[in-house]
């Protein structure tokens, strides 16, 4: 779960990120001793996994040359700084070597994933994608015959509708284990962490077995939204709960003092107070489900044609759309597969949107109450 | 001389003794219909997590049990799952094996790179960089499962094959590694190693990953800054404090989190079913990096459209238990958060 | 209700008696206070002072019926406002609580609100309704009665917490005003400020006396005798309730107590 640094208080203090003391950070001052002996380990490495790569290992291809490369640094850290600076300061630095590389090996997936996504997707971002449906498509069609706005549309109403209905109850479930509490507040945090695990199939198993097997709904798009509602919204209760737990309690004091109900402190307070994020948590519950496919293939039929209503007849919706040329794909250069890539950027480009948004919020929240 | 004349005649300057009027009175809570209304609407709010959750137990059970009944306890021993609209012969065995070997691959990927990106993050990475790094990891849990399935389909498999070979060729003494070819006789090709379990393990531990590192990352940062400052100032290096002060303290985050990227992994749906061939042989699953690795939710997300009767009730059976142990593997992960030392103020 | 419902009180008029008589307070098991009884007297300022954990602020607390909510506290004794059971009788407790305001240690405006809106939240938050054309009359009364109007004439549209610290007081006693109370129970309200704002409010505690009583927990002994005219003493031995050793006229207490303990603390003997 992100973790957001939302400080409210107002008093003029620097904010408390987890930081250190003093004492701590100067220990971790950059050594020019150590920078050289970082460089000279690398470009010694380099050289020697140069001169006996394809001849002494078994490994052949740019992918294996860098794992040698990357395990021949580690080691020459390691021998040079403890020639320098004895074992125990040589182990440090080769930790450090480890600890660096397991953050980069964290990130570079997902440099490959957003640019290889960009790269095959991107041209997805023309009108002919962008506004035709697969009503007329076929696998003999040329790119430009098909398009998503059929699941574009049925995207943007599915995530809505789940959005009027998890949005209100998740700040709701939120205000009653902040502000009113009670026994009964336990169980209920306890039982949204639950379902905040539940895997994303079953909440579309639940909603077709209570739903649609029993005949009230059939599979549309409605049926898809209250699937992700079930997703969305732990997602919300927990941020937005979060959120007003940084509500200074001072201030509900302050109004209930001036004479306030507790609706009223809540809703011209509380919540007031609270605003941006709650957005942010809304914004977060949004990203959460815009991109789920699997509750969406069991509540879901998903359609080639556009339907702009949610309520009868089947749907599509974006994640639909990349699933279903993805199944039926049968090579990587026919025009299914490009339009899966070109689906795919769409839908990454707005979850990355929806990331930015609600960091921007979070640092918002923080700068506005800085005095 | 200052007499200590007498006091005011009041009880209140003596200690009195207890008196038959000194008893707390009943404060009655008088609250206006405004507040009545919004109590309950606040009650009615988190009443309907806990139905929301007893229906979802509830209505999978009754769905479910058709298959349950049919099947027996043969649901839970047989490997084949090939239920058909009027019965078939289907079991759990297979599907949850295969669901555990690509949790367990993935675990051991993302565990030590987690714990080594918190360790990066909240121990070694300069100021300045923390936040964006950390805003970076969590970055990698927003992108859609969707995404990392073709992804790791289209572009991690033709790479990853080469490491599965090169696997099993040196290291295939060592039993997951050794593998056998789809004829189940000697050395393999390279297309034997696709679609396996390994390599959706391996997609899997990247989404895992920042919910693992999450909490990790916010149990370090709580190690007591002064057991810190002291084992520095013993003469210790970065590498003492951590070991000796803040691995110690943050084991509880560390299995924690462990076991919340465990019950991630268990449910984790469409990157596994995009990639995996779904084999139902036991031989094949145990073999990580041969072609064929499965799981409950990728059989769920790939016969839905097919199912019906029987099977539609088989799947709903499958993703009973599939429920039921996450909530069991989320629940031990909050207990042992929070009885741990660090995992006392932390929140997961 | 609107604001002209509420009985319009020109200057110099009686303000209400806050009387308490044996009033006892415990958190669960623990007491905290030991029959303590008090007359505060209308138009006047009444000093509650003593070293501190002597259960000063908890009195207080029992006052606007902010005691009871913490989860756990209990009380015993009458607290009459003009001769009415506020705990017994029928008076709606938001009511109690609008005629009896509170000003806090640490000033509390609302950060979500401007400057103008938060004096007048009170009025919001106790469902009264004011036209508009009486709005900025009553946001400047207001402001001017605690000495803040000339400051942020031109600032009404700032965030309420964009103000130093003893303007954000200020503007609390601001707001607390706005509801037309008639008590105002001040706890502390100067211990988190710098002398220059210190200096300011008690300046207007003097002014404000005029149409409400005051009832002000300090710690500066200075302060109770530069701004009050009653005073009482609170005392606690150690694990004990707390109780009044002595009250009178801060005159009094100050030069001439009745008793010993009461001239040491005034003295600095201890405290």
């Amino acid at each position: 779960m992100a973790v957001i640094d939302l400080t409210t208080e107002g008093r003029r203090m620097p904010p408390h990120d987890h930081d250190y003391d003093e004492a701590i950070v100067e220990a971790r001052r950059v050594d020019p001793d150590s920078v050289i002996t970082h460089i000279g380990a690398a470009l010694a490495a380099l050289s020697l996994t140069w001169l006996v790569y394809e001849r002494l290992t078994p490994f052949s291809g740019a992918l294996g040359f860098v794992f040698v490369w990357w395990a021949m640094f580690a080691v020459f850290v390691y021998v040079l700084a403890r020639q320098q600076w004895g074992a125990v300061v040589a182990l440090n630095h080769l930790v450090r070597v480890l600890v660096g590389s397991a953050a980069a090996v964290a990130l570079i997936p997902l440099g490959s994933i957003i640019i290889s996504v960009t790269a095959r997707g991107w041209h997805g971002l023309q009108l002919s994608f962008l506004s035709n449906t697969l009503r007329t498509a076929s696998t003999q069609s040329k790119f430009s015959g098909g398009g998503a706005w059929h699941s574009i549309v049925g995207s943007l109403e599915v995530v809505g509708l789940s959005m009027l209905i998890s949005v209100p109850l998740g700040v709701l479930t939120a205000v009653y284990l902040n502000e009113i509490g009670g026994r009964m507040a336990t169980p209920v945090r306890m039982l949204t962490d639950a379902m905040s695990a539940i895997p994303s199939i079953v909440a579309g198993l639940f909603i077709f077995a209570v739903l649609i097997q029993s005949h009230y709904l059939q599979q549309t798009g409605f049926s898809g939204a209250l699937a992700l509602s079930i997703l969305m919204l732990p997602t919300v209760t927990r941020t937005a709960e979060v959120v007003l737990r940084l509500v200074p309690g001072g201030l509900r004091e302050a109004s209930l003092a001036l004479g306030s109900t507790e609706w009223r402190t809540t809703r011209n307070v509380v919540l007031p107070t609270a605003r941006t994020g709650l957005v942010t948590a809304v914004v977060l519950g949004v990203a959460r489900v815009i991109g789920e496919t699997a509750p969406l293939i069991v509540t879901m039929l998903g359609s080639r044609l556009f339907n702009g209503n949610p309520f009868t007849g089947k749907q599509d919706s974006l994640p639909l759309f990349i699933w279903t040329q993805k199944v039926t794909a049968t090579g990587d250069n026919t025009v299914t597969a490009s339009w899966m890539w070109s689906g795919a950027f769409v839908l990454l480009a707005l979850v990355l949107v929806l990331f930015v948004i609600a960091r921007m919020l979070g640092n918002r929240t923080v700068g506005a109450r800085r005095g | 001389m200052r007499v200590v004349s007498t006091v005011r005649v009041s009880a209140a300057d003596v200690r009195p003794l207890a008196l038959a009027d000194d008893v707390p009175i009943d404060i009655a809570v008088s609250r206006s219909t405004s507040d009545r209304v919004y109590r309950a609407v606040g009650y009615g709010a988190g009443a309907s997590t806990l139905v929301l959750m007893a229906l979802i137990g509830l209505f999978l059970v009754l769905r479910g049990a058709d298959a349950i009944r049919y099947a027996g306890w043969g649901f839970f021993t047989e490997t084949r799952w090939l239920p058909t609209p009027a019965g078939g012969a289907f079991g759990i065995a297979a599907l949850l094996l295969g669901t555990f070997v690509i949790a367990v691959v993935a675990l051991v990927f993302a565990v030590p790179i987690a714990v080594g990106t918190a360790l990066f993050i909240t121990e070694y990475a300069p100021r300045w960089l923390r936040k964006p790094l950390t805003s970076l990891v969590d970055l990698l849990a927003a992108v859609p499962s969707l995404i990392y399935g073709i992804w790791g389909a289209a572009i991690l498999q033709p790479r990853e094959v080469y490491v599965s070979r090169f696997l099993s060729d040196h290291f295939g003494w060592f039993p997951p590694f050794h593998t056998t070819s789809v004829t189940g006789s000697g050395p393999t090709n390279l297309a034997d190693f696709s679609a396996s379990g390994f390599l959706a393990g391996i997609v899997v531990a990247l989404m895992i990953l920042p919910i693992c590192a999450a909490v990790m990352r916010e149990v370090f940062a709580q190690a007591p800054a002064g057991e810190k400052e002291g084992a520095l100032a013993l003469g210790g290096t970065r590498w003492g404090v951590i070991r000796d002060v803040v691995l110690p303290f943050g084991k509880g985050g560390i299995i924690g989190g462990s076991m919340l990227g465990l019950g991630r992994a268990l449910g984790e749906t469409i990157a596994v079913a995009l990639i995996v061939s779904r084999s139902t042989r036991v031989h094949d699953l145990l073999e990580v990096l041969k072609t064929g690795g499965n799981s409950i939710a990728a059989t769920i997300a790939r016969s839905w459209s097919e199912a019906s009767g029987m099977a539609t009730s088989a799947l709903m059976a499958a993703g009973l238990v599939l429920f039921v142990v996450t909530l069991l593997v989320n629940a031990g992960a909050g207990f042992i958060v929070g009885r741990s030392r660090s995992g006392a103020a932390t929140e997961i | 209700m609107t604001l002209m419902e509420v009985a319009p009180r020109p200057h110099a008029e009686k303000a209400a008696a806050l009387d308490a008589h044996n009033v006892s307070a415990w958190f669960g098991t623990h007491k905290v206070l030991e029959r303590v009884s008090l007359e505060m007297r209308p138009n006047t300022v009444t000093a509650l002072i003593g070293p501190s954990g002597c259960g000063k602020s908890t009195f207080l607390r029992i006052l606007n019926r902010m005691h009871e909510l913490v989860p756990g506290a209990k009380l015993a004794g009458t607290i009459a406002l003009d001769g009415a059971d506020i705990y017994r009788g029928t008076m709606p407790v938001t009511e109690i609580r609008r005629r009896i305001g509170m000003v806090f240690q640490k000033p509390n405006p609302f950060p979500a609100m401007t400057v103008a809106d938060n004096v007048v939240a009170g009025l919001k938050l106790c469902g009264m309704k004011v036209e508009r054309s009486h709005r900025e009359e009553l946001v400047e009364t207001c402001l001017q009665r605690a000495g803040l109007w000339n400051e942020v004439r031109n600032r009404l549209d700032a965030n309420g917490g964009a103000l130093s610290g003893g303007q954000q007081q200020r503007l609390c006693i601001a707001r607390s005003l706005a509801v037309r109370p008639d008590v105002l129970l001040m706890d502390e309200p100067c211990s988190a400020l710098d002398p220059t704002s210190t200096r300011r409010i008690e300046e207007t505690i003097a002014d404000l006396c005029d149409t409400v009583t005051v009832v002000i927990v300090t710690h500066n002994m200075q302060q109770a005798q530069r701004v009050s005219q009653h005073c009482a003493f609170f005392l606690a031995a150690e694990d004990e309730p707390g109780y009044i050793v002595e009250s009178g006229t801060t005159e009094k207490l100050f030069s001439n107590p009745d008793d010993e303990r009461t001239l040491d603390y005034v003295r600095g003997r201890f405290g």
